[in-house]
C-alpha cells in the first residue's frame, strides 16, 4: 500500500457510499442507502432481523444496486432503538418493528414518500417537513469526535473507514514525522486519557519511547468494566479501525511492533468486528510488515478478559494477558519502564485511541479549540437510568450536567424529580442537584467528590435510596476486590457490613463516623486505583444525602422507600374505595376489609413486595 | 432451596481429543493460560476438575496455577450451566430501573439462589452490565435478550423456554 493507493480507495469508496449525505425533503431519489443501526441495544432489539428484511425486500424488487443495506454501529440514541436511517432525506425511523420494514420499503422506497409516522417525532416539524437529525434537542448540543464514524460507516468494511481518512494519519505520521513529532503533537492536545484517571497521553508516550529496550507493547484497554457505561464497546462496534490506526501510530511513536486488544468476553460483537478489522487491515497492509513502505512493521492480537473489573487497572490488566490472576502490582516501575512481560509498555483507553488519528490530522489547536482549561476535547457519555433519551452523547469538555440531563437527555421521565448523577462507576461519586451547573471536566468532578471515570453517567431520581445505591456500589467493589491488599479486601467488606446496618435500621450516629474513617483510610492505603476509589460512592452520599442516611439511623425510616426494613405500607382510609383489588392481590393475605369499605394492611404479615401499590387504582395505598 | 447440585463429569473422547488440539496450538504461545481455559469452557461448557488436569499437565503448569486462574475470572465457572442460562444485568443502570426485583421474582420462580436448577434446565446468575443501558432493566436467556422488564412479565417469559 502506499500513498496513491489509499487515495485511489478513498476516492472509489466515497463513490459508492453514495448518498450519505442528508438532503432533506428531495423528490424523485434514484439512489438510497439504508443504515440499520448494529449496535448492542439496537441488536438486542431484533435489528439483525430488521437489517436481513431489508436486504431481503430491496432484492426482491430488483433494487439491490440502487439501494444499499447497511449494518453500522451505535447512532447514540438507544432510547428509541431499533433506529433505521435512509438516504439521501436523512430519514430517522424510531423503535422500528419488523412488521414495518414491508411498509417502509414500499412507502419510501418505491413510492418515494416518506413514512413520516414511523420517524423521530422531533424530526417531523408541524407541516409535515423532515428536520434534519442536528436540529433535535439529542443531536444538537453534541460535537462527534471519537464518534464521528459511528453510525455513519458499515465497521465491517475498510474501505469506508478509509474514505473517512482512515489511514491518512498513519500514512503522514510513517512517512514524514519523527518520534519525537508525534509525541509533540500528542503533548500539545493536551489528550487525557478517557479511560478515568485523565493522565496526559503524550506524556504516557514520552516516557516509553525513552526507555530502551529490545520489544515494546502497545496495549488497549477495552475491558470497560463499569456498569452503565457503553462507550468503549461502541467505538469498537463502530470504528474498530480507529482504535487500530490509533495503536499503530502509538507504536510507531515509541518503537514497538506489537499490540494486543483486552477486551470483554461479555461484547462478543465488538470482538467479532476487531477481528474483521484486524484481518482486513492486514490485507490492505496498514497492519503488518513494512506499512506504507517504510521499515515500521506492527502486528495487533486481540485478548478477551473473562469477567474481572480488576483487570481494568492497568497493572492488572497486563498481568492478565500475560496469563495469571489479575492481581495488580505496586508502581514504580512504570509500564512505561516495566509492564507486559516485563517489557516498556502503553495502555491507551479505547476512547482516548478514538481522538488519535483526528487529532494527527487536524492539528493539536484543532483539538485544544474545544474543552476547557485543563481537560481539551470532547468525551463521551454513556447516559442511562432515569432519563428520557438514553444513549451515547459526545460533548466538549465544559458541558454542564444541566444541558446534559435536561438538554440532551430530555429529562426525567414521569414528571419526577432529578436526585442525582452518578459519574464514574464504583469509582466515582453522585452529583446532586445543586452541582448541575458545574462545567464537567476532570478537576471540577474531582473537586466535587466524584470522577470522570470512563463516562458512564446514571441519573436517578427521587425515588432511588441514595444509601442503598452507595451500598449497590460497595457489592460490586467487595465482590470484584481481588484481594491482594488487606485495605481493600477486609476494608470494603467492613463498609458494606457497616452500610447494611444503616439500610436496616441497626446503625446508630456513631457508625456513620466510624464509615467515614473507614473510607478515608481505604483510600490511603489500597494498592491499586479500585480500591483507592471504592469509598467514593460512600463519601460522596455522605457529602451531599446525610440527611438521608440520618433518616435510616434516628427516624429509622427510608425516605425515598426502598429499604425494605425500613418501609411500612399503609392505607389512606378516605381514599379507599374498598374494590378489594389489593387484598386480592396480596400474596401473603395482608391485607383485610370488607366491599365498599377502607381496607387495612397488617404490617405483620406484610413481606413490602408492592404488589398492593401497583395494583390501586386509587392511588390509596402509600409507603414511608 | 437446592443451591448447589452436583453434576457428575461426563466428558467424551471426542471433546478431549479437540482440547488436546487446542492446547497443542498454545504450547509456545506466551500467556497461554487464559486462551486454554477460554476454550475449553467452550468445548466443555464449564471447567471440572478434570479438565483442569488435562489443562495443567498439557502447558506444563501446576494444578494449583490453573485453579488460581479459573477461579479468579467470573467468567470460568467450574459448574455446568442449565440448558437455558438466565442472566439478569444487575448493571447500575438496571439496578436504579428495579432489575434487583427481577432478580428476586426469578429467584422465586426457579426455587434457587443462583446456579442451576436439579432438572438442569436452569441456571441463573446476576451479571455485569451488558452494555445494552436502553433497554434497562435487561436479562438475557441463552442469546434472547429481554429488555424493559417488570417482575409479573417473567413467569411468562420463562414459559418459553420449557423443554
Amino acid at each position: 500500500m502506499n500513498y496513491n493507493e489509499l487515495v485511489a480507495i478513498k476516492e472509489r469508496a466515497l463513490l459508492a457510499m453514495g448518498p450519505r449525505e442528508a438532503v432533506h425533503n428531495i423528490e424523485n431519489v434514484e439512489e438510497r442507502t439504508v443504515l440499520v443501526c448494529g449496535g448492542t441495544g439496537c441488536t438486542s432489539g431484533k435489528s439483525k432481523i430488521i437489517y436481513k428484511e431489508f436486504k431481503d425486500q430491496v432484492a426482491a424488487l430488483g433494487l439491490s444496486e440502487k439501494v444499499r443495506v447497511i449494518m453500522t454501529g451505535c447512532f447514540g440514541l438507544c432510547a428509541l432503538g431499533p433506529v433505521v436511517i435512509v438516504y439521501p432525506e436523512g430519514a430517522f425511523y424510531s423503535q422500528v418493528q419488523p412488521e414495518y420494514v414491508s411498509e417502509i420499503v414500499d412507502s419510501h422506497i418505491v413510492n418515494n414518500t416518506v413514512l413520516t409516522k414511523y420517524l423521530y417525532a422531533e424530526t417531523v416539524g408541524d407541516d409535515g417537513v423532515i428536520k434534519a437529525l442536528n436540529e433535535t434537542s439529542f443531536y444538537k448540543k453534541q460535537n462527534r469526535v471519537a464518534l464521528r464514524n459511528c453510525g455513519v460507516i458499515d465497521p465491517e468494511n475498510i474501505e469506508e473507514y478509509i474514505a473517512r481518512d482512515g489511514y491518512f494519519a498513519l500514512h503522514k505520521v510513517v512517512s514524514s514525522m519523527s518520534q519525537d513529532d508525534v509525541v509533540k503533537v500528542m503533548l500539545d492536545s493536551g489528550l487525557r486519557g478517557r479511560g478515568g484517571a485523565g493522565f496526559p497521553t503524550g506524556r504516557k508516550w514520552m516516557f516509553a519511547k525513552a526507555s530502551q529496550a529490545d520489544k515494546k507493547f502497545v496495549l488497549c484497554n477495552a475491558d470497560e468494566g463499569d456498569p452503565g457505561a457503553f462507550m468503549d464497546r461502541s467505538v469498537l462496534e463502530g470504528d474498530p479501525h480507529a482504535v487500530l490506526e490509533a495503536m499503530a501510530i502509538a507504536a510507531y511513536t515509541i518503537g514497538a511492533d506489537q499490540g494486543y486488544i483486552y477486551v470483554r468476553a461479555e461484547y462478543p460483537i465488538a470482538v467479532q468486528r476487531l477481528q474483521i478489522a484486524i484481518k482486513q487491515a492486514k490485507e490492505y497492509g496498514v497492519i503488518g510488515k513494512n506499512i506504507f513502505g517504510s521499515n515500521f512493521n506492527f502486528d495487533v492480537d486481540v485478548r478477551l478478559g473473562a469477567g474481572a473489573f480488576v483487570c481494568g487497572e492497568e497493572t492488572a490488566l497486563m498481568v492478565s494477558i500475560e496469563g495469571n490472576r489479575g492481581e495488580p502490582r505496586p508502581r514504580p516501575p512504570f509500564p512505561a519502564v516495566k509492564g507486559l512481560f516485563g517489557k516498556p509498555t502503553i495502555l491507551n483507553n479505547v476512547e482516548t485511541y478514538a481522538n488519535v488519528s483526528q487529532i494527527i490530522l487536524k492539528g493539536a489547536e484543532w483539538f485544544t479549540s474545544m474543552g476547557t482549561e485543563k481537560s481539551k476535547g470532547t468525551k463521551v457519555f454513556a447516559l442511562g437510568g432515569k432519563i428520557v433519551n438514553t444513549g451515547l452523547v459526545e460533548v466538549p469538555m465544559g458541558t454542564t450536567l444541566r444541558e446534559i440531563v435536561e438538554e440532551i437527555g430530555g429529562g426525567i421521565p414521569g414528571g419526577k424529580k432529578f436526585k442525582a448523577a452518578q459519574t464514574g462507576g464504583p469509582s466515582g461519586g453522585c452529583i446532586p442537584a445543586e452541582k448541575m451547573d458545574v462545567e464537567i471536566d476532570y478537576d471540577n468532578l474531582l473537586a466535587i467528590g466524584s470522577m470522570m471515570g470512563s463516562g458512564g453517567l446514571i441519573v436517578m431520581d427521587e425515588d432511588n435510596c441514595m444509601v442503598d445505591i452507595a451500598k449497590f456500589f460497595l457489592e460490586f467493589t467487595v465482590d470484584e476486590s481481588c484481594g491482594k491488599c488487606t485495605p481493600c479486601r477486609i476494608g470494603t467488606k467492613r463498609l458494606y457490613e457497616l452500610l447494611t446496618k444503616v439500610t436496616n435500621g441497626t446503625a446508630t450516629l456513631e457508625d456513620l463516623d466510624k464509615m467515614e474513617s473507614l473510607c478515608n483510610y481505604i483510600k490511603e492505603n489500597s494498592l491499586c486505583g479500585l480500591g483507592q476509589t471504592a469509598p467514593n460512592p460512600v463519601l460522596s452520599t455522605l457529602r451531599y444525602f446525610k440527611d438521608e442516611y440520618i433518616a435510616h439511623v434516628v427516624e429509622k425510616r427510608c425516605p425515598a422507600g426502598v429499604c425494605k426494613n425500613l418501609v411500612s405500607f399503609s392505607i389512606i382510609a378516605d381514599k379507599c374505595k374498598g374494590c378489594t383489588a389489593c387484598a386480592r392481590k396480596c400474596p401473603v393475605g395482608a391485607i383485610s376489609g370488607t366491599v365498599k369499605q377502607p381496607h387495612v394492611i397488617d404490617n405483620a404479615k406484610c413481606i413490602k413486595c408492592g404488589a398492593c401499590i401497583a395494583t390501586c387504582r386509587f392511588d390509596a395505598i402509600v409507603k414511608g | 432451596m437446592a443451591n448447589q447440585t452436583k453434576v457428575p463429569f461426563t466428558g467424551t473422547k471426542a471433546q478431549e481429543e479437540k482440547l488436546l488440539k487446542v492446547l497443542k496450538g498454545l504450547k509456545n504461545v506466551e500467556g497461554a493460560l487464559m486462551p486454554a481455559l477460554q476454550q475449553a469452557q467452550d468445548i466443555y461448557g464449564y471447567l471440572p476438575i478434570e479438565v483442569q488436569e488435562i489443562i495443567a499437565d498439557k502447558l506444563d503448569l501446576s494444578l494449583a496455577e490453573v485453579y488460581g486462574v479459573a477461579t479468579f475470572y467470573s467468567q470460568f465457572t467450574l459448574t455446568p450451566k442449565g440448558k437455558y442460562k438466565i442472566g439478569v444485568c444487575l448493571g447500575t443502570a438496571c439496578y436504579v430501573k428495579g432489575s434487583g426485583e427481577v432478580f428476586e421474582e426469578l429467584q422465586k420462580q426457579l426455587g434457587i439462589e443462583s446456579g442451576i436448577t436439579s432438572d438442569l434446565l436452569y441456571s441463573l446468575d446476576a451479571t455485569r452490565c451488558i452494555g445494552c443501558c436502553g433497554l434497562a432493566p435487561v436479562m438475557t436467556i441463552n442469546d434472547d435478550v429481554y429488555g424493559k422488564l417488570t417482575k409479573d412479565q417473567i413467569a411468562g417469559i420463562l414459559a418459553k423456554y420449557k423443554e
